[in-house]
C-alpha cells in the first residue's frame, strides 16, 4: 500500500510520539495540581487556624493554662524555679538533646524548650497516637515514688517531663510539640506565629 | 499442589494475562478492533463524550468534598468553593462548563447517528443504549442544576417537579413524593444530591459500558453506511476498509481532543458564564421560595423540549398534553430504528426527500431551542417581546408550527424514507 | 458544518440583554487592573455599604489581591475585634433589618454577577426624592427600592421630572457630579472584583493553558498525519 514517497519514517514517528507523550504527561500532571491543592486547608480553615493571643498574666508559678490553637489544646505551664531545676535531674530521656528538629522551633531548642525559661508552651497531644496526656505536675502521688512531675498519657502510658520531653520506654517516639509562638508583651503570648526575624 | 509457573513469558504482562485477560482486552478493543477508515469530523464526538463523562466524574468527586447538600448551606458552600478552596473555582467551572459541553457533544453525536443511519440494523440496541444514556443525562443535569441552590436552580426544579402534578389522578401526590415536601426544600435538595452524585452516575457508567460493548460487537458504522465486514481480505480475514482503532484512531482522536480542550479552556478561563447560558445571572441570587424571579427559562440544553411544552395548548384546563408532548419528544428517539424504511443507511445515498426532512428537523430543533431560552413571565407562556421573531402570539404560532414539524420528522419517516429515491451504494468506502 | 456552529453561536449570543427591558443602564467604568480605583472602592464599600449589607463570602485578607497589605487592612478597614481572615460580616440581624427597611439588605458578595456592573452603577446614581416613600427616596432603576439614599450627602438631591422622565439635581451635594460618578464607579469596580476575586488570575492562567494546548494541537496534528499518510 505504501508509496515510495510516503515511506513510514520511523524516526519521525518516534520523535513525534515521544514529544506528544511528554507534552501530554506534562499537561496531565499540571492538570493534577488544582485537584491535589484543592484538598489543602482552605482559606476558611487558614483563617480559623490563625494565630491566637493568650493572656498569661494570671498563670502563677506551678500552674498550667490550656488554650486552643487549630483545634488542638495548647498548654502554657508556668514552671516554678524548683520545677526548672528538676529538669537537669531527668535521666532516661529518649531525646534529651532535642535532635528531632520537627518537635520544636529553633528558638526553643534549649534546656527548658522555651523562650522564657519558666514558660513552657506545648501542644497537649501525645506524639504516640494523638491522645491527650494528663498533666501530673507534682512529684510522686499516684504516679509512684520515682515521678518528678510531668505529663502522663492514659492511653498507652507515655511519660513526659516538665519540658515535654519523652522518657525512654514510652510508646511515644518523640517529645511533645512546641508550637511556634512569640511574646507580644509581658503578659500576652501569640501562639501560631514565630518571633520577628526567625523563620 | 500448587504448580510453579510454567508461563513462557516472565514479564509482568504475562503474569497478569494468566490471571486476567488484559492482552486480549487490549487486542479486542484497541489494536485488533477494526474501524472503517473513512471516519470524518462527526466521528470525534463519541470519544469526546466519554472524555467529558470522565471529567465530570472527576471534578464532581472533588466538588463533593466541599459542597454541602443542605438548603441552609448549599449556596454559601458553592461560593466557598469559588473563593476559599484552592483552585476550587477552576474545578467548579470545569464542572459547570463540562455539563453544557456534554450536551453539545451528545447532540452532535446524535445528529451524526441520524445522518449516517447508525441506528439501522444491526445497531438498534446500540442506538437504544444511546437514547437511554441521553435520557439519564438529562435527569443527571436536572438534578445537578438544583445543587447550587440559586434562584434559577430553585424555580427550575419547582417548575419541572410541578409538571408531575398534571399527570391525571396521581399527579399532585406524585409531585409531593418527588419533592418529599410541599414545596422544593431541604429534603428535595438532599435527595437530588443523592441522585446526582451516586445513583445516576452509576447507571450512566453501566449504560456507557453497554453502549461500547454493543458497538464493538456490531462494529462501527461510517459515513458511507457500508458494512466493512462484507469486504474482508481473504487471507487475513481483516476488513479491507478497516484499520486498527489503535494507533490510527487514537492519534486522530487526540487531535479532536486537543481542539475540544482549546474550546473548553477558552470558556473556562475567559467566559465561564458564557453570556448567561452556562451560568445564569439569577443563579447568583440564593434560592428564595417567596420570590419568583422575573423570568424563568431552563438551561439552554433543555430549551427545545421546554418550547414544545409551552407550544401545546392546555386541554380541558389541564397542562398534561404539553407535558406528554414534551416527554414524547424525547422518547420518540427510541423508535427511530424501526421508523426508517430507507434502502440505504447513510445520508450520502439517500435522496432529496430525506435531506429535506432532516434539515426541517434540525431547523425545528434550533428554533424551538432559541424560543425556549427566551424567558417567560408566566410559566407555559411566551414572552411579550421576543427579539427577531416578534410578539408572543407570533412566538406561540412559530413554536406550534415547529413542534408539529419536529414530530412529523419522526411520524412520517416510514413514508418518506420509503418513497425517497436513493442512490446506489458502492462496495467500498470513500475516503 | 462550520456554518452550523457559527450560526448556533450567533443565535445564542443575540438575546443577552433582557434583565433591563425598560430601563436604560449606563456603562460602568470597570477596570480591574486599576488597583487604585479598586482600593478606593474597597474603602468606600466598607465605609458606606458594609453598615447594612454584608458581603460574607468575601474575606478581608482577599483584599491583598488589589495591592493592600494585612497591616493596611487591619488598621484602616477592620473593627478592632476582627481578624484579617474574617469574612465581611455585619452585626445587623436580618429580621431586624426587615422590620426597619421592609426588606433585609441582601448580601452583596456576588451581586455584580447577578445584577451586572451597569445595573449597580446606574442604580446608585438614580435615587430621587419621593416623599410618598417611607424612607423618602425612590429609584428609577429599581422602582420602590427599600433602600434609602445612603450617599445623598455626597450626591445631593435629585428630583424626578414626570414630563421629561429625567432626573435633575436640585440641591448639590459635597461632591461634584463628576466626582460622584467616580465615587460610585469605584464602588462598582470593587463589587465586580469582589464577585469573583480570582478572575484576573483566572484569565492569566488561561493564556498559559491555551498556549500549551495549541502546542499540543500542533504535535497531535503532526502525529496523526505521520500515522495516516499511508491510509488511502
Amino acid at each position: 500500500m505504501a508509496d515510495e514517497g510516503n515511506k513510514i519514517d520511523l524516526n519521525r514517528r518516534k520523535f513525534l510520539l515521544t514529544a506528544t507523550s511528554v507534552t501530554g504527561a506534562i499537561g496531565v500532571s499540571a492538570a493534577g495540581i488544582p485537584f491535589v491543592s484543592s484538598m489543602l486547608p482552605s482559606e476558611k480553615a487558614k483563617a480559623a487556624g490563625a494565630a491566637v493571643e493568650v493572656d498569661i498574666a494570671g498563670i502563677k508559678p506551678g500552674e498550667i493554662k490550656t488554650s486552643e490553637w487549630r483545634g488542638q489544646p495548647v498548654w502554657i505551664l508556668n514552671r516554678s524555679d524548683a520545677m526548672i531545676k528538676k529538669l537537669d535531674n531527668n535521666k532516661e530521656l529518649a531525646d534529651p538533646d532535642l535532635n528531632v528538629v520537627s518537635q520544636q522551633p529553633k528558638y526553643c531548642k534549649n534546656k527548658t524548650r522555651s523562650i522564657k525559661s519558666n514558660l513552657l508552651v506545648v501542644v497537649g497531644i501525645c506524639t504516640h497516637l494523638g491522645c491527650a496526656p494528663a498533666p501530673k505536675l507534682l512529684p510522686k502521688g499516684d504516679m509512684g515514688s520515682e515521678w518528678e512531675g510531668g505529663f502522663f498519657c492514659p492511653c498507652h502510658g507515655s511519660k513526659f517531663d516538665l519540658a515535654g520531653r519523652v522518657f525512654k520506654g514510652s510508646p511515644a517516639p518523640t517529645n511533645l510539640v512546641v508550637p511556634p509562638h512569640k511574646y507580644i508583651d509581658d503578659h500576652t503570648v501569640l501562639i501560631g506565629e514565630d518571633p520577628e526575624g526567625v523563620a | 499442589m500448587v504448580k510453579e509457573s510454567n508461563s513462557t513469558s516472565n514479564s509482568l504482562l504475562g503474569w497478569i494475562d494468566e490471571r486476567f485477560p488484559l492482552s486480549s482486552f487490549i487486542k479486542n478493543h484497541l489494536t485488533g478492533y477494526y474501524a472503517p477508515k473513512n471516519f470524518n469530523f462527526w466521528y470525534f464526538f463519541g470519544a469526546l463524550a466519554l472524555f467529558v463523562f470522565v471529567m465530570q466524574i472527576l471534578t464532581g468527586i472533588f466538588l463533593t468534598m466541599h459542597y454541602k447538600p443542605s438548603a441552609a448551606e448549599a449556596f454559601a458552600s458553592v461560593e466557598y468553593i469559588m473563593r476559599d478552596v484552592s483552585f476550587g473555582w477552576l474545578i467548579r467551572y470545569m464542572h459547570s462548563t463540562g455539563s453544557s459541553l456534554f450536551f453539545v457533544v451528545i447532540y452532535l453525536h446524535m445528529f451524526r447517528g441520524l445522518m449516517y443511519g447508525s441506528y439501522r440494523r444491526p445497531r438498534e440496541l446500540l442506538w437504544l443504549f444511546g437514547v437511554f444514556i441521553f435520557l439519564l443525562l438529562m435527569a443527571e443535569a436536572f438534578f445537578g442544576y438544583l445543587l447550587p441552590w440559586g434562584q434559577m436552580s430553585y424555580w427550575g426544579a419547582q417548575v419541572i417537579v410541578n409538571l408531575f402534578t398534571s399527570v391525571p389522578f396521581i399527579g399532585p401526590d406524585l409531585a409531593e413524593w418527588v419533592r418529599g415536601d410541599y414545596l422544593v426544600s431541604d429534603a428535595t435538595l438532599n435527595r437530588f444530591f443523592a441522585f446526582h452524585v451516586i445513583a445516576l452516575p452509576l447507571a450512566l457508567a453501566g449504560l456507557i459500558f453497554g453502549h461500547l460493548i454493543a458497538l464493538h460487537e456490531v462494529g462501527s458504522n461510517n459515513p458511507d453506511g457500508i458494512d466493512i465486514k462484507d469486504m474482508k481480505d481473504k487471507k487475513t480475514g481483516i476488513p479491507m476498509d478497516g484499520i486498527p482503532f489503535h494507533p490510527y484512531y487514537t492519534v486522530k482522536d487526540l487531535v479532536g481532543l486537543s481542539v475540544f480542550l482549546i474550546v473548553f479552556a477558552s470558556i473556562i478561563f475567559f467566559a465561564p458564564e458564557m453570556g448567561g447560558y452556562f451560568l445564569e445571572a439569577n443563579n447568583f441570587v440564593p434560592a428564595n421560595p417567596l420570590v419568583t424571579p422575573d423570568h424563568i427559562a431552563p438551561v439552554w440544553y433543555f430549551t427545545p423540549f421546554y418550547s414544545i411544552l409551552r407550544a401545546v395548548p392546555p386541554l380541558f384546563n389541564s397542562q398534561f398534553p404539553g407535558v406528554a408532548a414534551m416527554g414524547l419528544s424525547v422518547l420518540i428517539f427510541f423508535f427511530v430504528p424501526w421508523l426508517d424504511k430507507s434502502k440505504v443507511r447513510s445520508i450520502r445515498y439517500k435522496g432529496a426527500l430525506y435531506k429535506k426532512w432532516l434539515s426541517t428537523f434540525v431547523i425545528s430543533f434550533i428554533v424551538l431551542g432559541y424560543l425556549g431560552t427566551v424567558p417567560s413571565n408566566v410559566w407555559g407562556q411566551f414572552y411579550n417581546a421576543i427579539p427577531i421573531i416578534g410578539g408572543k402570539d407570533v412566538a406561540t404560532i412559530i413554536a406550534r408550527i415547529f413542534t408539529v414539524t419536529y414530530f412529523l420528522f419522526f411520524i412520517l419517516m416510514p413514508i418518506y424514507s420509503k418513497k425517497d429515491i436513493t442512490k446506489s451504494v458502492p462496495k467500498r468506502v470513500r475516503m | 458544518m462550520k456554518n452550523i456552529i457559527i450560526s448556533f453561536i450567533i443565535i445564542f449570543s443575540s438575546s443577552l440583554s433582557y434583565a433591563s427591558e425598560s430601563v436604560k443602564l449606563d456603562k460602568a467604568p470597570i477596570d480591574l487592573d486599576d488597583k487604585i480605583s479598586l482600593q478606593r472602592g474597597a474603602r468606600n464599600f466598607v465605609n458606606y455599604c458594609l453598615n447594612c449589607h454584608s458581603a460574607s463570602y468575601m474575606r478581608y485578607n482577599r483584599l491583598t489581591d488589589i495591592g493592600l497589605t494585612d497591616e493596611l487592612i487591619e488598621n484602616n478597614l477592620l473593627f478592632t475585634s476582627d481578624k484579617v481572615g474574617n469574612p465581611m460580616e455585619i452585626s445587623m440581624i436580618n429580621s431586624d433589618a426587615k422590620k426597619w427597611f421592609g426588606a433585609a439588605p441582601p448580601n452583596l458578595s456576588v451581586t455584580a454577577r447577578s445584577r451586572g456592573a451597569d445595573w449597580i452603577y446606574s442604580y446608585l446614581r438614580s435615587f430621587y426624592r419621593d416623599p410618598t416613600r417611607t424612607m423618602g427616596w425612590n429609584n428609577t432603576v429599581y422602582k420602590n427600592s427599600a433602600m434609602p439614599h445612603i450617599l445623598w450627602e455626597l450626591q445631593g438631591e435629585q428630583h424626578f421630572n414626570n414630563v421629561t422622565n429625567n432626573l435633575k439635581l436640585e440641591t448639590p451635594g459635597t461632591l461634584s457630579p463628576e466626582e460622584y460618578d467616580q465615587f460610585v464607579g469605584d464602588i462598582t469596580n470593587y463589587m465586580v472584583f469582589m464577585s469573583e476575586p480570582g478572575q484576573q488570575k483566572r484569565r492569566q492562567i488561561g493564556y498559559y493553558v491555551l498556549a500549551f494546548l495549541f502546542l499540543l494541537l500542533i504535535l497531535t496534528i503532526n502525529l496523526k498525519k505521520e500515522y495516516w499518510k499511508n491510509i488511502k
